[in-house]
């Protein structure tokens, strides 16, 4: 085995991470721009994509094609009951309450996907087989191709909707100033509670690809819900692509420093960046102290 | 005055409550378990085993004579109430022995007590330092076998393979710290040279990166220590990366959830000990365990639709375990203690237990066997 295909595959397996973890930050991100809180329901948002296509796809016999969607839907829709029933009443709260709400929110989710469901972890089948694919002496899934495939779609859909619609365009206006934004006519509600739901979509998007290969139960969403909220910290909260890179370097730095260095400190990589971020550029990597954060 | 007959109708009720305790002629055990908490998946069945097999032994009658009570509080995986818990056993409910509490951590909270008011505790937890050293646990005994008995298991026939470099992967939990430190010690003893020693989280979702590394080694065979759901991972991350290593995964993952969690085409080809409950349809039918465990599996079934687990199996051997004691020496928890100390060939779920003055487990290579996974089924290893 040559180092340099060793290298290929941990830059690989860190790419596909990488992605998940992007996709989570996203969603932490478009919420922190449109309300200013970090959503620590975030996480959970993953786990019931997972869990909810499992659902349909065992208890309800859905075909994949249908049961993917379905479950985004159903999510979505949970994302916009927990605006509307645990942070708007609550619309003049100070950041912090609004933070604790969203941990205890993501305490309750969790309770409930435990007693609805069970507290097993359940494996979901890959969208297109499981045959690995060689290259240049690294392997791949068709998962992974799936994985890498998605976010592309999905970063490209985001940065298309904040660039080139109205409400897109709103939802910035209200990210630089809320005031404003409501002075000129946007419904600043409405972008907090559009906000929830494109996050609880890309949240439970994360969840179902990824799914296939690590398997999903009531309690994933902790685990990833921090590193979708590292990679978020290192693209400096942006919803656009610096989030994205936050989130590859935080997978392939944690898949090369369990190869290279030793796998007992993956996670200890993880949080030490965020650590370091947070102390030296608390705007993140690639921002300005007073950047854009759309 | 007043105070005269408060004191004299105290000790009239004490006194009525004592000779009615003696009338109704029943023995109390108590029960400590996590039912529910983190250590859920232990406790749930423990528990229920528990209830199971008391309501049978007193609808068939009772142990000489006398109807067993089981007294049973969920302990949701804390040491300190899983203390408390204890003492509420011992000084309210009075009763002889009590059996559990699921983890180790609890376990050795719990001893420090029993050992102390001379109460019998049949632990259902794993750890070696529950019954070890055994002069300082007169009173503790424990169900499960030690971990270094599935480690030999393995490693006796990976020495018959003549694989002598081993890459180890292990959990970064209670259970996969004890098991790397058991592989590491017992590897040294036996000869072998252990060329990779990687380890993973229990949340980790991708250990490609450590499987790449192990594949770069000059390993022979690579053992796993986990509980699902990382080995079913790793065991799908071992296709992906079409590494031709012999697999051994430990007894952690006997079951059949992991060979579903894990896809039976992965899983094909690993290797693993078991303890003989989830395997017991391919065992043959002489056996000395095959009919007792056909029993519990379709007793348990048919009350709560599950298969039973190893873990319910720990209880149920704590159970015939303190059930057998009383029988031979008597109820009171000095005789369960004898008794128990003196158990000899007990057929029961994880094994045969033979207890001495020096050995408080009683279990020994036979409680395990090794299987193959073959399309997605058990098959033996001789």
């Amino acid at each position: 085995m040559e180092l340099s295909h060793q290298l290929l595959q941990y830059l690989l397996s860190g790419l596909s991470t990488g992605a998940i973890y992007a996709l989570i930050g996203i969603g932490f991100s478009i919420i922190y721009n449109a309300t200013g809180i970090i959503n620590f329901a975030q996480g959970e948002f993953v786990m019931l994509g997972g869990m909810m296509t499992l659902f349909l796809l065992e208890a309800l016999h859905l075909p994949l094609w249908a049961a993917v969607p379905l479950a985004v839907c159903i999510v979505t829709l949970v994302g916009l009951g927990f605006e509307r029933l645990a942070i708007r009443p609550l619309r003049n709260a100070s950041p912090i309450s609004l933070v604790i709400i969203t941990i205890g929110g993501a305490i309750l989710i969790r309770g409930l996907a435990m007693l609805i469901w069970d507290k097993d972890t359940h494996a979901i089948p890959p969208f297109s087989g499981d045959e690995p694919i060689m290259l240049a002496g690294a392997t791949l899934l068709p998962q992974h191709l799936w994985i890498l495939g998605i976010t592309v779609v999905l970063i490209s859909l985001n940065k298309w909707f904040f660039n080139h619609t109205i409400s897109g365009k709103a939802m910035r206006a209200c990210s630089y100033n809320p005031r404003a934004a409501g002075l000129v006519g946007v419904d600043v509600r409405r972008m907090v509670l559009l906000s929830f739901m494109i996050s609880a979509a890309m949240g439970s998007l994360a969840g179902i690809i990824v799914a296939p290969l690590t398997m999903t139960a009531y309690d994933v969403g902790i685990m990833l819900g921090l590193k979708g909220f590292c990679a978020a910290i290192i693209g400096g909260m942006s919803s656009g692509l610096s989030t994205v890179i936050g989130g590859l370097i935080l997978g392939v730095l944690e898949s090369m420093g369990a190869g290279l260095i030793s796998s007992g400190y993956k996670d200890a990589i993880a949080f030490i960046i965020l650590l370091l971020i947070l102390f030296i550029r608390p705007q993140g990597l690639f921002g300005k102290p007073e950047s854009e954060r759309v | 005055m007043k105070k005269l007959v408060m004191v004299c109708s105290m000790a009239a009720l004490l006194l009525c409550s004592a000779t009615m305790a003696l009338a109704s002629g029943t023995i109390k055990i108590g029960g400590l378990f996590s039912v529910t908490g983190p250590a859920s998946f232990l406790g749930e069945p423990e528990k229920k085993t528990l209830e199971m097999l008391v309501a049978d032994l007193n609808a068939k009658g009772g142990i000489n004579g006398q109807k067993l009570e089981a007294v049973i509080y969920d302990t949701a995986g804390d040491a300190t109430k899983a203390v408390q818990l204890a003492t509420k056993l011992i000084r309210n409910d009075k009763v002889v022995a009590i059996i559990g509490p699921s983890t180790t951590g609890e376990s050795m909270a719990v001893l420090a007590l029993t050992e102390k008011e001379k109460i019998p505790l049949i632990s259902c937890a794993a750890g070696i330092k529950i019954t070890e050293p055994v002069k300082d646990r007169k009173w503790t005994f424990k169900t499960p076998a030690n971990d270094h008995v599935a480690v030999e298991k393995i490693l006796q026939y990976a020495e018959k393979q003549k694989q002598k470099n081993l890459a180890i992967m292990t959990v970064t939990d209670g259970f996969g710290s004890s098991g790397r430190e058991q592989l590491k010690a017992v590897a040294a003893q036996k000869g072998f040279t252990i060329v990779a020693d990687e380890t993973y989280g229990p949340k980790d979702t991708d250990m490609t990166p450590q499987l790449t590394k192990i594949r770069g080694s000059q390993a022979q065979a690579l053992i796993v220590w986990g509980t699902n759901p990382g080995p079913a991972i790793i065991t799908k991350n071992i296709k992906q990366l079409g590494i031709k290593l012999p697999v051994y995964m430990s007894h952690g993952v006997a079951s059949k959830k992991y060979i579903e969690l894990a896809s039976p085409a992965a899983a094909e080809g690993i290797m693993l000990p078991t303890g003989k409950l989830a395997i017991y349809e391919v065992l043959p039918k002489n056996d000395p365990q095959y009919k007792l465990l056909k029993e519990y599996d379709a007793a348990y079934r048919k009350a709560h639709g599950v298969e039973a687990s190893t873990f319910g199996g720990y209880a149920y051997d704590a159970f015939l375990l303190v059930t057998n004691a009383i029988k031979t020496k008597g109820a009171t928890p000095a005789q369960i203690r004898d008794g128990l100390e003196q158990t000899q060939k007990l057929v029961s779920v994880s094994g045969i237990f033979n207890m001495s003055a020096t050995d408080h487990n009683g279990l020994d290579l036979s409680a395990f066997e090794m299987v193959r996974i073959t399309k997605g089924d058990w098959a033996l290893l001789k």
